[in-house]
């Protein structure tokens, strides 16, 4: 299937889960990113029960923060 | 790293304005050249950390794609420290492609900015240079 993952067309397995696209993608440190899918950002219990469809929008972005300490 | 001077003093206003609290933001532009601003919100709050918000990121990288820009940089501010990386900057610096830019405070007659590259938990300093505006400052 094809998916636009941060804007850019991207092939994916059919019938992936959130999960299996942060592994498919070699995501590195995934419990510290956010899934947006379809303009809605995803709760982090639903990446693996949320399954992909051809066409999905997704965006991906690591926690952005830090402090003085 | 080059950044457009509109964007340094949108840096430093928005340091200035938040202070004593930190603030954050993005930084777009293409080429080693920041030519756009995102202030964002620190849901944090605090005087010592900064977190953004999701739907902001998402928003601000969203509109730098739709410009022809990607994010250069991640921003925030130090109001009563040095522009260093702290060890808690370091720890939660998870996004490798970009350059982490703090302005400080410490001194307010003599704002700092500093930029910065984490590699694998090792930090590299990156030469911030402040070049003047192109066009508007919007592109």
């Amino acid at each position: 299937m094809k998916l636009t993952i941060n804007g850019a067309v991207k092939e994916a397995p059919d019938a992936l889960s959130v999960t299996g696209l942060l592994e498919h993608r070699q995501v590195k440190m995934p419990d510290m990113v956010t899934v947006e899918l379809n303009g809605v950002i995803l709760e982090r219990g639903d990446f693996g029960t949320t399954v992909l469809q051809d066409g999905d929008r997704v965006e991906f972005l690591y926690f952005m923060g830090g402090g003085r300490e | 790293m080059n950044i457009e001077r509109h964007v340094i003093e949108a840096m430093l206003a928005a340091a200035r304005k938040a202070a004593p609290l930190e603030a954050c933001g993005l930084c777009g532009g293409r080429d080693g050249r920041v030519s756009r601003f995102y202030e964002l919100a620190n849901a944090d709050a605090s005087r010592e950390h900064y977190r953004m918000l999701p739907a902001e990121q998402f928003a601000a990288v969203k509109d730098m794609r739709a410009r022809g820009l990607g994010l250069l940089a991640i921003w925030h501010s130090h109001p009563e420290t040095p522009a260093r990386m702290s060890e808690e900057d370091l720890r939660l610096a998870y996004t490798t492609d970009t350059v982490y830019v703090i302005t400080s405070l410490a001194a307010p007659d003599a704002p700092d900015v500093k930029g910065f590259r984490v590699l694998e938990g090792c930090v590299e300093v990156v030469p911030v240079e402040i070049v003047e505006t192109e066009g508007t400052g919007e592109s």
